[in-house]
């Protein structure tokens, strides 16, 4: 909506409100563009801190190491696993869930939903939940990251919300008069009309196990099931990365120097696949955070 | 009278005729709340051993009661008071910064002119919600370094020198952890009111215009008032979370320099039950429920202060 007639106090106000917003953008925009010059830049002008906002002796030695270090193949495809997985899980369980809940007509389903609600207010703590873990078998295993957390309950009253508002009483009706049972109008009219908040869901529960660490750290021990996360943490927080997972001698004696642009480059690698995805799923996620916003 | 009477009974009669007849939901049903029984009320019951002395070989049930020696052994602890006080201050400090930067956010955006620039900042200002704890960690360790960081830089630029560490000093923590979180979820944390901002009635500015108001008056008395109620709800959800800081973030941002300003509630939790050599499960339960139970109480008391304040509440 244009407005003309603006009045002197009003350019003033839109002027300000304009600069104020331009400093918060360079603020958020500015470290990204830092971090992806730093990568591109050498050990040398990194450590000495010659890099300000465009890379300096452009070089991709960070980058041959981050690829050249085997555990970050390894956690990359055990975080790949993880995320694969535990999201499927994640949306079968929670459409499932979802739609029983939608349905009004089942006797019991107040009740069966503040069964869920309550977990989201008050919960047993870390220390009862790894007790539980550990006497199910499931410590050091792959389920310990897919099972715990398989239905997140802010999710579930997102999705229940979608489909009890989005899909027409109507269609239950007809599909009913049809003989269509209510698992097959799951199967054939629900899943089918319920795209969107599905996009929902496998974004939130996508995101969520890529960037999880908590769990891995107390519930693997085995490096070998470690997700990227893990080694991450192990890189950015300690000093370096253990010259003995770099099979490559000669790589052994940059890597001291290096130390600052490999974990500059590894940032960026570890956001890569987030920000691929990113672009396709926006309208999804701002559509997503309004159905929550909506009373559940 | 009589109708009336029939149509109850038939209600009664009918309760088993209905619920059959909806077995089969009854039965998708059955894995999630199995699920939720065992994850999460498994757990819940095995608060119990909060009042135990938890013995491995002896189990949940069998391990001796100790009534509240566990609770009483914490507030006792010289740690007690540091922790409640990091925990507090954190948590306040995160809330009063956090809270009304995302409205002022979508107010002035909503204000801005110029369709293009506007959806630009919103995308860009998204992205670092999507960031891991541990990569943002990671990324405030390398940006502040004294050395290679941008702030390394910029002091250098500026002094000729290296400037001073500034994860060596502790009491700098709580202004590192607020501030990169409000880097990080400002644009995130809007998105709900710029939403609510678009359904406000066109035909109120038009008609504020006419009157002579100001675009500052109208955001004062026509885009405020709107967002108002989703405000109030967050503000409850914000404060019924106030004692679970980011756990994950405090506890990779820790180091010994500043574990007198960082250590919180969660993270001692952790560290006592499953971190340290001692394993004290009972006594890091005690703690963890101690933290819950504060936290529910808050819930229940900002709920009913929003309910009476402004009619509107979460439950």
């Amino acid at each position: 909506m244009k407005f003309r007639n603006q009045t002197k106090s009003d350019k003033v106000f839109l002027t300000v409100v304009m600069i104020i917003l331009t400093a918060f953008f360079i603020v958020v925009l500015y470290p990204c563009i830092f971090v992806l010059s730093a990568s591109f830049s050498s050990g040398a002008a990194v450590q000495s801190g010659k890099v300000v906002l465009l890379p300096v002796d452009f070089s991709l030695e960070g980058y041959k190491t981050v690829f050249n270090t085997p555990s970050i193949w390894t956690g990359f495809a055990n975080s790949l696993f993880y995320t694969v997985f535990g999201t499927l899980i994640n949306v079968a369980m929670t459409m499932t869930a979802a739609y029983c809940l939608s349905r009004k007509d089942m006797p019991g389903h107040n009740g069966i939903m503040f069964l869920f609600t309550f977990t989201m207010f008050f919960n047993g703590g870390i220390i009862t939940t790894y007790l539980l873990i550990q006497k199910l078998g499931m410590l050091n295993t792959r389920w310990a990251l897919l099972i715990p957390g398989a239905i997140t309950v802010y999710n579930l009253i997102v999705a229940r919300t979608f489909i009890a508002n989005s899909i027409p009483h109507e269609l239950l009706e007809a599909a009913t008069i049809d003989g269509c049972s209510d698992f097959g109008y799951f199967i054939k009219i629900v899943l089918p009309l319920s795209k969107a908040i599905i996009a929902v869901l496998v974004l939130f529960y996508g995101v969520k196990h890529w960037n999880s660490y908590f769990n891995a750290m107390i519930y693997i021990h085995d490096k070998d099931l470690y997700p990227l996360t893990l080694f991450l943490r192990d890189i950015l927080m300690a000093d370096q990365i253990d010259p003995s997972t770099v099979s490559d001698p000669e790589m052994q004696a940059r890597l001291a120097e290096a130390a600052g642009v490999i974990k500059y480059a590894l940032i960026v690698v570890s956001m890569v696949p987030v920000l691929i995805i990113y672009p396709f799923i926006q309208k999804y996620f701002v559509k997503g955070v309004m159905i929550g916003s909506i009373k559940g | 009278m009589a109708k009336h009477d029939v149509v109850v009974s038939q209600g009664k009669r009918t309760l088993k005729k209905r619920m059959l007849a909806r077995w089969q939901l009854y039965l998708l049903l059955l894995i999630p709340v199995a699920y939720i029984l065992i994850f999460a009320y498994g757990p819940m019951a095995g608060l119990i051993i909060a009042f135990k002395k938890y013995n491995v070989r002896l189990g949940i049930f069998d391990s001796p009661w100790v009534g509240f020696d566990n609770f009483r052994k914490f507030f006792s602890s010289y740690k007690f008071p540091i922790i409640m006080k990091n925990t507090i201050v954190i948590s306040l400090y995160s809330l009063v910064v956090t809270f009304p930067i995302p409205i002022i956010f979508a107010l002035l955006l909503n204000c801005m002119n110029g369709r293009i620039y506007k959806k630009m900042i919103q995308t860009v200002t998204y992205i670092p919600y999507f960031i891991s704890s541990v990569v943002m960690v990671g990324l405030i360790f390398q940006i502040l370094d004294n050395r290679s960081g941008i702030y390394g830089a910029v002091y250098k630029m500026l002094t000729g020198t290296i400037g001073p560490n500034i994860f060596a000093d502790g009491s700098l923590f709580k202004h590192i952890y607020v501030w990169s979180a409000v880097w990080q979820t400002t644009g995130y944390s809007a998105i709900i009111y710029i939403a609510a901002l678009t359904n406000v009635d066109q035909s109120l500015h038009e008609a504020a215009l006419i009157d002579g108001a100001t675009r500052l008056q109208r955001v004062r008395y026509i885009d405020v008032p709107t967002i108002l109620p989703t405000a109030s709800i967050m503000l409850i959800l914000a404060v019924g979370n106030i004692m679970n800081i980011g756990f994950e973030k405090v506890l990779l941002m820790q180091n010994n320099l500043n574990l007198n300003y960082s250590e919180i509630i969660s993270t001692y939790v952790y560290k006592v039950g499953l971190a340290s050599g001692l394993n004290d499960f009972s006594l890091s339960t005690a703690i963890s429920m101690f933290n819950s139970v504060i936290n529910f109480i808050l819930l229940i008391v900002a709920n009913w202060g929003s309910k009476k304040l402004s009619g509107s509440g979460i439950f």
